[in-house]
């Protein structure tokens, strides 16, 4: 069966290549293209890298349209919009997908609003159905639940769960043709602008963050974390929080890891004093490894980890840090 | 300053969430109702920006006739003004909804003067469609940016600053203006007792409104199959220390 | 990583493997939930002895979501209830011995003189079971708690005893010590799947959890608020219901600051607003007992993952406590007005409420083995707990339970739809102003006599007695009160008049004139026939039942400790058949007793015949001469003694007549089939006319005629804590077949007694301002100076029956005395409503102040 209309995913880069995200929303994207017969193609801003050109290649992306937005001179969401939605518009197009991210969600919605379209957040997959219309399931409540509906408009817009969905490049790659896409900014296009970015200082970021020491309720008070962080010290990791010790005030919101903090996916999340309230798991479905330090052998957390050490977090913990201060001087 | 706020009306869920028996919905006999937790900060920021410019801190609705608690909750930690677009409890798209607050902010506009500043959470908790806003900006022809967990008002403009890639983006947007915020951007502040008082006797502004199918249409919701058995136990006390570290090492991160 | 590498991880590092359960395994006793009772009655059980005991709980530890994980914490002292009263003095003891207990002294203050006239009858209460209080000024409340607007208080009751409780950790150290004892294995995040029986259905064979089938003899269900749903496992009622009591926290208060630990500032309890101010740290608990009654029903409560805090602590409804939060800003208006401080923390959280507010204690009546501990308070916890391992390890326990026995409902008592009506009723009493007579008003009218309609037709005001209508007295007979003028000690003060008539009195004079007729169709009556009847009745009643058939026999059933059991008649109607008739109110737990004991070889059988049977007593001078037009048969003295029963014709009917009296007159009940009740009744009360028969109501049975002939009554006088001996009931000699509690008995029978029941009279019932007062049960007996009355065995002396003696025109009051104010003429004060009032001595032991001879029973 091959249709008309073109998938279009929107792709965020930089110079190391396409970023995780969009690679998962090409993923799905491509789902959508080969199962009935349309090409794929991609919209990103800016020059693409032979890392990007790359990685589009091997997600089988047939033609990319790389913008540049005169008189821009960083992210604006309504200037990417309005770019975006050209190509879509200049090419006839039946989809167009975007990372679940910052960026990829308020494109998207800009394009929806600008169109009139609606669009789905947080999609995990995505199949067509008769007369055009979508049939998708995408997460609700931060993941702690799948929706099951129907999308209708053309193109459909949606966006791609960064945690739901896996990047895996096509069987086979395909030659990419790029193409120039100028665009000058309007005013409109300039009223939001990103003024300039500020790196932040120390600590390891938690969202990419390869090992998270969480704390919960469980630490039991500002000082409780001491030892936590003494633990995260060691083994280069970032501190997680739950959202009951950032409502505390022990913690700050920047460490909470949740549907409304941070989503992290770490090699190992080692959980202290934490019971696993759907606010808090929402934001650690990723994690490859997940460990729980606690009270009670049967907390509500543990049904969600892989290991457990059961007992006093506030005596394990430096009991673990003792542990690898000897092994390491050893 | 004028400050608008909208927020939803959301069951507070536990571990695990029920679904009625149509699967439909969320079942909510047994469930207590908060705003998003997105814009419970929003509501904080602008009843701050109040308390040091002077003005009005509206908080709006829409959502079933029991979504005045919400405005309520609002109102105790010091909203002034109460908007209810009252539904009759169906669940609206977020293109519906992006309308009815639309209409609701022009008339209100019309009446009393333009907001300043309109604030969102930057999603609803429950059906996290990351979107509302932005419409309600774009069809009042307002700059907006969303993800926001700083604000700083300045003369005629605000400065927003959002995560982006391990550091903060930063933005000076002209007023008037939307911003869908997240949490983190305060800690809001618990209401007093003189608060809950206040609220109580606050008048709420209803508004009525007329529902319009979408065209995203739920059929079913489901709870995610966790791949993950109960967890392994490595000990009690500092007994499973040594087979942690062993893991650690297995692991890779302890090299 | 694999199971297999992990466990040869574990051997490579020495450590032991994790401990893993198997199901399928019997124990002594399976204990189901891990709040404060289950911790306490694990470790109560290990401490008699109990060994393989198992404590399941569908939770993590140490707080698994039950009512405990929510309780405030907080302990007062004082109960009107003496159980009550010592099972929180003895979870008192039982907290400070663990190092959990904080005292923090409580007021309770009044805001309106009635609520100040209730802290008085507190005070009294308090002081008899030596609780220390004083009352407060205003000024002297502000002196505690700075915080109060003592503008809109008019006293406060200061209890410096009260304090707050660590429920958990007390939970935890008692579970930790079953297991240090080798005693316990816990078993957290377990779900009870079922209960089994045995075969025959009657007693409990195996629970079914997630983690395994136990097999078990002895199951005790400790759930609090889930209790009904696992006791319906079994296909047992424990009759409780889930119910709201609103809390919020509120924080961080300036004041509290600087304070340290959890709590400095005594509690407050706003009695007239049915709440609480608790100090919690930096925060200040505000509790209420005044929303709208909000019933959960037990199959509802959301599972642990399920809620967003935990399953007892549901979602706050904010509507329903607005009115309180106005009455605690008016109490503490600038520490709660203050705009700092913030709601942190409301739920409604659930509780335990029972029908009668009483908690739920012992085994079921329905299955053997199945032991209810629920319903408990967390200021009962321990001492319930101690109390029911007790009895659990085959003694009576040293705290008398009867009040709590969970044997104690009537069918209809243990339905769905009784203990949520009553639930509603008695929620917003928590800290109400109760009358001792006060009714239920839900329900009503429930059981009936068969002569109802006629009884109010004649104006009866009713009582409720287990659900039964009952006539108190009659307006029928108000013309009586102009006749008994000047003899009717009518009441002055509004709190002795409630639920009070001179009627009442008026009755009880007519019919120590002529005769009185009393429906006590609430009787319980049960026969008990076979073979191993009599062996089986003499095993358990004090009195000799090896008598002539057609006997009746006054008897007392003992506990193991030869406490009082019970009190009650049983008529001999053939070799093999006898009846056993009680009063309501304890019936069931009685009823339990002799299924409990009934011998194991099917050779007696018990049937319960209360729906077959009314009673109506006919007393009096008279009685002979009415009964006599009503029969043929031969009622004389000598045809028909005392203390016999007998078949008669009664008009057109066949009645079981039984001479006997509660109230010291000549006169038989009347056993009738209830189809024929009414018809008996009316050919009585039409053959009465003539002799001046009145309807009698039971203010005359159960307390004026009693009292004056110094019948003492179970629950009152006679109660687990004081011997026959000191009831002055023991007989000259002890029956030579052995009883239960017989041993016990003989010993108390060589001791010397340090008590004696003692019937005392007022000598003056003015009060200060004039009004004559009189008491109702529960004061204190002093001595002149005002010292409390303490006997040897460290009980105090209160009064447990009062009532009017019309025919000596006293008011008579029942005490224990120590022995050495227990003299005739001795001179004593009771305490009442915070004043004192002078009462003489006038009888030691059981003789009757009316009729000391005993005459008129006889003649």
């Amino acid at each position: 069966m091959t249709m008309t209309g073109r998938v279009l995913c929107f792709v965020e880069h930089d110079d190391a290549g396409i970023l995780d995200p969009s690679l998962r929303a090409l993923t799905l994207a491509r789902s959508l293209s080969s199962s009935s017969g349309r090409s794929l193609v991609a919209a990103l801003v800016g020059e693409a890298s032979a890392a990007t050109i790359e990685s589009l290649s091997k997600y089988a992306v047939s033609d990319a349209y790389e913008v540049s937005i005169e008189g821009l001179d960083g992210y604006s969401p309504a200037g990417w919009a309005r770019a975006v939605l050209d190509i879509v518009e200049s090419l006839g197009t039946s989809a167009v997908v975007a990372s679940g991210t910052e960026r990829g969600q308020e494109i998207m919605a800009s394009i929806g609003a600008i169109t009139g379209l609606a669009m789905a957040a947080n999609c995990l997959s995505a199949s067509w159905l008769e007369a055009g219309a979508l049939q998708l399931s995408r997460q609700r409540w931060g993941g702690s639940l799948i929706e099951d509906a129907v999308l209708e408009g053309a193109p459909a817009l949606l966006t791609v769960a960064s945690d739901g969905v896996l990047a895996a490049p096509a069987e086979t790659p395909i030659a990419t043709t790029l193409h120039d896409v100028r665009t000058v900014a309007n005013d409109l296009d300039r009223r939001v602008v990103v003024r300039e970015w500020i790196a932040r200082g120390g600590g390891v970021a938690l969202a990419n963050a390869r090992v998270v020491v969480g704390g919960g309720r469980g630490v039991g008070s500002e000082e409780g974390f001491a030892a936590i962080d003494e633990l995260a010290n060691l083994l280069g990791a970032a501190v997680g929080v739950s959202r009951v010790v950032t409502s505390a005030g022990w913690r700050p919101h920047a460490q909470q890891v949740g549907q409304t903090g941070t989503k992290i996916s770490p090699d190992l999340y080692l959980a202290c004093g934490i019971s696993g309230a759907t606010q808090h798991l929402a934001g650690c479905r990723s994690a490859k490894h997940v460990v729980a330090i606690n009270t009670d052998a049967e907390a509500p957390f543990l049904a969600r980890a892989d290991f457990a050490l059961v007992g006093d977090l506030s005596v394990i913990v430096p009991a673990i840090s003792e542990a690898i201060r000897l092994r390491t001087s050893s | 300053m004028n400050v608008l706020v909208c927020v939803k009306r959301v069951p507070m869920v536990g571990a695990r969430i029920v679904l009625s028996p149509d699967a439909r919905e969320v079942d909510v006999r047994q469930l207590g109702f908060t705003m998003s937790p997105h814009e419970e900060c929003a509501v904080e920021e602008a009843v701050r920006i109040v308390e040091q410019r002077g003005g009005t801190a509206s908080v709006m609705t829409l959502g079933p006739g029991e979504a005045s608690e919400q405005l309520r909750d609002a109102a105790s930690i010091g909203a002034t003004h109460l908007v209810h677009l009252v539904t009759d409890g169906r669940e609206w798209d977020a293109v519906a909804t992006a309308e009815a607050i639309v209409n609701a902010v022009r008339a209100l506009e019309e009446e009393r003067g333009s907001y300043d500043l309109i604030l969102f959470g930057n999603e609803a908790a429950d059906t996290g469609d990351y979107q509302v806003g932005i419409r309600v900006a774009q069809a009042l022809g307002r700059p907006s940016i969303g993800g926001i967990k700083h604000v700083a008002l300045g003369e005629g403009t605000l400065e927003a600053r959002r995560e982006f890639r391990g550091g903060d983006e930063v933005y000076d947007i002209p007023l008037p203006c939307v911003i869908a915020v997240k949490e983190g951007i305060n800690l809001p502040r618990y209401p007093s007792l003189p608060g809950r008082m206040r609220a109580k006797k606050m008048a709420i502004e209803e508004i009525p409104v007329e529902w319009r199918d979408g065209s995203l249409r739920t059929e079913r919701l489901r709870i995610p199959v966790e791949p993950r058995e109960r967890a392994e136990i490595l000990g009690n006390g500092v007994e499973g220390v040594p087979a942690l570290v062993a893991l650690l090492e297995q692991w890779g991160i302890l090299s | 990583m694999t199971t297999n590498q992990l466990t040869s991880m574990y051997e490579k590092l020495g450590i032991p493997d994790a401990e893993r359960t198997s199901g399928g395994e019997a124990k002594r006793a399976v204990i189901i939930g891990a709040g404060i009772v289950g911790n306490s009655l694990a470790y109560h059980l290990a401490r008699l002895g109990w060994r393989d005991l198992v404590l399941v709980d569908k939770g993590p530890m140490p707080n698994p979501g039950g009512s405990t994980g929510h309780a405030s914490n907080f302990i007062f002292p004082v109960d009107y209830s003496k159980m009550m009263t010592e099972l929180t003095a003895d979870s008192t003891a039982q907290y400070k011995e663990l190092g959990v207990f904080t005292e923090s002294g409580g007021i309770e203050v009044a805001r309106t003189e009635a609520r100040s006239q209730e802290l008085r009858r507190r005070m009294a209460a308090a002081k008899a079971w030596g609780i220390p209080c004083e009352m407060l000024s205003p000024e002297g409340v502000a002196k505690l708690v700075p915080y109060v607007d003592i503008s809109i208080i008019i006293e406060g009751l200061y209890f410096p005893t009260v304090g707050v409780v660590d429920s958990l950790r007390a939970g935890t150290l008692m579970r930790e010590r079953a297991q240090e004892m080798g005693a316990l294995e816990v078993r957290a995040n377990t779900e009870i799947l079922g209960i089994d029986l045995t075969d025959d259905g009657e007693r409990v064979r195996t629970v079914r959890t997630s983690s395994g089938d136990i097999d078990t003899d002895v199951v005790a269900v400790c759930c609090g608020v889930w209790s009904p749903k696992i006791a319906k496992m079994a296909g047992a009622s424990i009759p409780l219901t889930p119910i709201v009591h609103q809390m919020i926290s509120v924080g961080p208060i300036p004041l509290f600051a600087d304070t340290v630990g959890e709590i400095v500032y005594p509690i407050v309890r706003d009695m007239d607003t049915n709440m609480y101010e608790r100090q919690h740290g930096g925060d200040m608990e505000v509790g209420s007992y005044a929303h709208r009654p909000i019933i959960v029903n037990p199959e509802e409560i959301p599972s642990i993952e399920e809620s967003a805090l935990s399953p007892t602590e549901m979602p706050f409804t904010q509507d329903d406590f607005d009115p309180q939060l106005q009455d605690a800003l008016e109490l503490m208006p600038d520490l709660l007005g203050d705009e700092r401080v913030g709601v942190r923390y409301a739920i409604n959280g659930l509780i335990s409420m029972t029908p009668d507010g009483h908690p739920l204690l012992g085994e079921t009546p329905e299955v053997k083995g199945l032991w209810s501990v629920a319903a408990s308070w967390i200021k009962e916890g321990p001492g319930i707990a101690r109390a029911v391992a007790e009895w659990m390890d085959g003694d009576a326990p040293e705290i008398d339970l009867h009040e709590a026995d969970i044997a104690r409902f009537y069918d209809h008592q243990r339905t769905r739809v009784h203990v949520t009506a009553r639930a509603r009723e008695g929620f917003n009493k928590m800290y109400g102003i109760v009358h001792p007579a006060e009714q239920w008003e839900s329900l009503r009218p429930t059981r009936l006599s068969p002569v109802y309609d006629r009884e109010r037709d004649l104006g009866a005001f009713f009582y409720e007695t287990m659900g039964w209508e009952r006539p108190y007295w009659y307006e029928s007979n108000a013309g009586l009160l102009q006749k008994y003028e000047g003899r009717l000690m009518e009441r002055e003060a509004e709190w002795e008049s409630r639920w009070w008539s001179p009627i009442i009195n008026a009755e009880h004079l007519a019919m120590r004139d002529a005769c009185g007729l009393t429906d006590l169709s609430a009787f319980v009556v049960m026969d008990v026939t076979g073979p191993g009847a009599l062996g089986a009745l003499q095993h358990l009643a004090v009195a000799q039942l090896d008598v002539p058939i057609g006997r009746v026999v006054y008897t007392s059933l003992l506990d193991e400790r030869a406490g009082f059991k019970s009190d009650l008649t049983i008529m001999r109607l053939g070799h093999d058949h006898f009846r056993v008739v009680t009063g309501a109110h304890t019936g069931m737990t009685e009823k339990k007793w002799f299924v409990d004991h009934l011998p194991s070889d099917g050779s007696a059988q018990l049937s319960d015949l209360t729906s077959s049977w009314s009673t109506f007593g006919l007393w009096g001078p008279r009685a002979r001469d009415i009964l006599a037009k009503c029969t043929s048969d031969d009622i004389s003295h000598e045809g028909f003694p005392f203390a016999t029963c007998r078949t008669i014709e009664l008009g057109g009917v066949r009645v079981l007549a039984s001479r006997i009296s509660y109230i010291g007159e000549l006169g038989w009940e009347i056993y009738v089939p209830i189809e024929e009740g009414a018809k008996a009744w009316d050919t009585i009360f039409a053959a009465g006319q003539e002799f001046g028969l009145v309807p009698v109501g039971i203010g005359v049975y159960a307390t004026t005629g009693r009292l004056e002939k110094g019948y003492r009554a179970l629950s009152s006088e006679l109660t687990a804590d004081f011997t026959i001996i000191e009831a002055g009931m023991a007989r000259p000699t002890v029956k030579k077949q052995d009883f239960i509690g017989r041993e016990a008995y003989l010993a108390q029978r060589d001791e010397t007694p340090v008590a004696h029941l003692c019937t005392l009279t007022v000598n003056d019932h003015r009060s200060a301002s004039g009004v004559a007062r009189y008491m109702l049960g529960g004061e204190p007996i002093v001595s002149l100076e005002g010292e409390r009355l303490v006997d040897g065995k460290g009980r105090p002396s209160y009064v447990t029956s009062a009532g009017s003696a019309p025919s000596l025109g006293k008011h008579i009051l029942l005490s224990y005395l120590p022995t050495n104010v227990a003299e005739v003429g001795q001179q004593l004060m009771v305490e009442y409503m915070g004043e004192s009032f002078p009462v003489t001595v006038d009888v030691v032991g059981s003789t009757p102040l009316f009729d000391p001879e005993n005459l008129r029973v006889r003649s």
